[in-house]
């Protein structure tokens, strides 16, 4: 887990491409986004052992990560939220506004972390759901005014487990850069 | 404007999430919805959700088709060098059952129901972990509106609480905020039915001095104004006292032979509480079939009827003979070979020969053939 020294200085005003960022093209971007959405509207009907994965989220997670920009996560997880606040029974900007915050989140703490580290990828994707389903809950009780309805046991479990699918996807993902600068 | 630049990723964030807070607000305050975002997001995802989905029935379809057929070849052979004519029909009939799928019932069931149903498909779950809403591929186009019912032969399943052209999402009676009236069959005690997430569905409000006992069914009670009252909800699991009422928890019956085909009740009409459970899927069989008389003779089926056994060709014909034998008066086991038999000739009934014959006091030939006496 190396410290970027040079990218730890300024943290927000850098709007350019990052030394060490990743480029993929949009058409890719939206594709994996539709891709991950799909799976979870579609996949745990055939194998319901599946429905504990969110590939959304870490496709949230990946690429602000691996762009190195906060306002691509922005982008990213405002699209990718709200998508998927379409396609459920909640009010749209529920999970739009919990991926909105990861999808900073992640691209800012790109610039401190060498994001291709398999350990970085497996410990940041953990915290990221955490986050994202602690995000959530609090904003089912403090806007709908529903119970906060998680069981730590379980999300936890379902932690870990969304962080080890993480590694073989993100390498997945990885395939599909353009390429680095930097 | 220069703070704004410089900070330029804060001020997209603090904005999209602004906007995003706004459009929640709005959403919740109105109890209204942003209908055009919902509707361009299901038609981009629908028409993909149903081709994957016809896919995965079609190639199902064929993998089961071709098994069955594999198997009904292998069957068929071990029994027809086993048991032959009788036991094939038995697995023809087995066959057939075995292929009566759910949908049928479900037919069966749309058209004994006195409520209006239209049946639809599940193509899909609702996203987000631990969703339990549904897709169906109907919506407002077939008649389907916000609110209806959804049920199966078992039983009840959830209620629509979203529709569009070609879809709607269904709200599963597993799901926390799910709730339905219901009344117990035996005792006819009216609670509350309602989701618990992954445990099983709780019925609530009833009290601990009410007499409620695992293996109860509950009903819909119709108090809802949803479900029409009748329809089973499903069976107790277990049951307890609790600090002022009773602490039950269901199986919902509706959703134990899986979700794949339902039935939106469009036009309820209440019904009955049973007085008896529900009755379990009972298969009619048909009675065996007749043994073949045509090809033996009359006496002969008297034998069989008596316990003689005149089952095979083989055991028809050993039976010819042996009276053609006895009205030649040939004694079996004595004449040192095979008779001289006139096999056109037609055999009296058994009793004639043994009259006329003077071997009177010979002991009945063996059905096996020649035996000393």
């Amino acid at each position: 887990m190396s410290l970027s020294s040079s990218h730890a200085r300024d943290d927000f005003a850098d709007p350019g491409l990052r030394s060490g960022s990743t480029k993929y093209r949009p058409l890719i971007v939206a594709g994996v986004a539709l891709g991950a959405i799909l799976f979870q509207v579609y996949i745990p009907r055939l194998l319901q052992v599946l429905s504990y994965l969110e590939l959304p989220l870490l496709v949230t997670i990946y690429f602000p990560l691996m762009r190195r920009s906060p306002l691509s996560g922005v982008a990213v997880g405002a699209g990718i939220g709200l998508l998927q606040d379409a396609l459920s029974n909640n009010p749209l900007g529920m999970y739009g506004i919990s991926k909105t915050l990861l999808g900073y989140m992640a691209g800012s703490v790109s610039q401190r972390f060498d994001d291709r580290n398999p350990s970085v990828r497996l410990i940041l994707s953990f915290v990221f759901f955490l986050l994202h389903q602690l995000l959530y809950g609090a904003m089912q009780v403090a806007l709908r005014g529903q119970p906060f309805g998680l069981s730590p046991v379980r999300t936890l479990v379902e932690a870990i487990l969304n962080a080890l699918v993480a590694l073989p996807f993100f390498s997945t993902l990885d395939r599909l850069k353009l390429g680095s600068a930097g | 404007m220069e703070i704004l630049y410089r900070f330029r990723n804060l001020t997209a964030l603090l904005g999209v999430l602004l906007t995003q807070l706004i459009l929640l607000g709005y959403q919740i305050k109105s109890n209204g919805e942003v209908r055009l975002i919902r509707v361009w997001a299901l038609g981009a995802v629908t028409p993909l959700a149903r081709v994957i989905e016809a896919t995965r029935t079609k190639t199902a379809h064929f993998i089961d088709d071709y098994i069955l057929l594999a198997r009904a070849s292998a069957e068929n052979r071990r029994i027809k060098a086993a048991l032959g004519q009788q036991q094939l029909e038995n697995q023809r009939l087995r066959t057939e059952l075995a292929t009566a799928d759910r949908a049928h019932a479900l037919a069966i069931f749309e058209q004994q129901s006195p409520s209006k149903t239209i049946a639809a498909r599940v193509i899909g779950n609702a996203t987000g972990i631990g969703t339990r809403v549904v897709i169906l591929d109907r919506g407002s186009s077939s008649g389907i509106e916000k609110g209806m019912a959804v049920i199966t032969a078992q039983g009840i399943v959830g209620k629509i609480t979203g529709v569009y052209a070609n879809a709607a999402y269904v709200l599963l009676l597993t799901d926390s905020s799910f709730a339905a009236g219901v009344i117990s069959q035996k005792a006819r005690v009216r609670g509350t039915l309602r989701g618990e997430g992954d445990a099983a569905p709780a019925v609530e409000l009833i009290s601990n001095d009410l007499k409620i006992e695992k293996g109860d069914w509950f009903y819909t009670s119709g108090d809802d104004r949803i479900f029409p009252k009748g329809l089973p909800v499903g069976q107790v699991t277990s049951v307890g006292p609790g600090r002022v009422y009773q602490e039950i928890q269901l199986l919902p019956s509706g959703l134990e032979s899986g979700l794949e085909e339902v039935l939106v009740v469009v036009d309820g009409v209440h019904g009955r509480i049973p007085d008896a459970p529900p009755p379990e899927q009972s298969v009619r069989l048909l009675a065996p079939p007749p043994t073949d008389t045509l090809a033996a003779p009359a006496d002969s089926n008297a034998n069989a009827k008596k316990g003689g056994g005149l089952l095979t060709d083989a055991d028809r014909m050993l039976d010819r003979y042996r009276k053609i034998g006895l009205s030649l008066g040939h004694v079996f086991g004595q004449s040192g070979g095979a008779p001289n038999y006139n096999i056109n000739l037609n055999p009296a009934p058994a009793t004639a020969p043994r009259e006329a014959s003077s071997a009177q006091d010979a002991p009945p030939p063996s059905p096996l053939g020649a035996v000393k006496p």
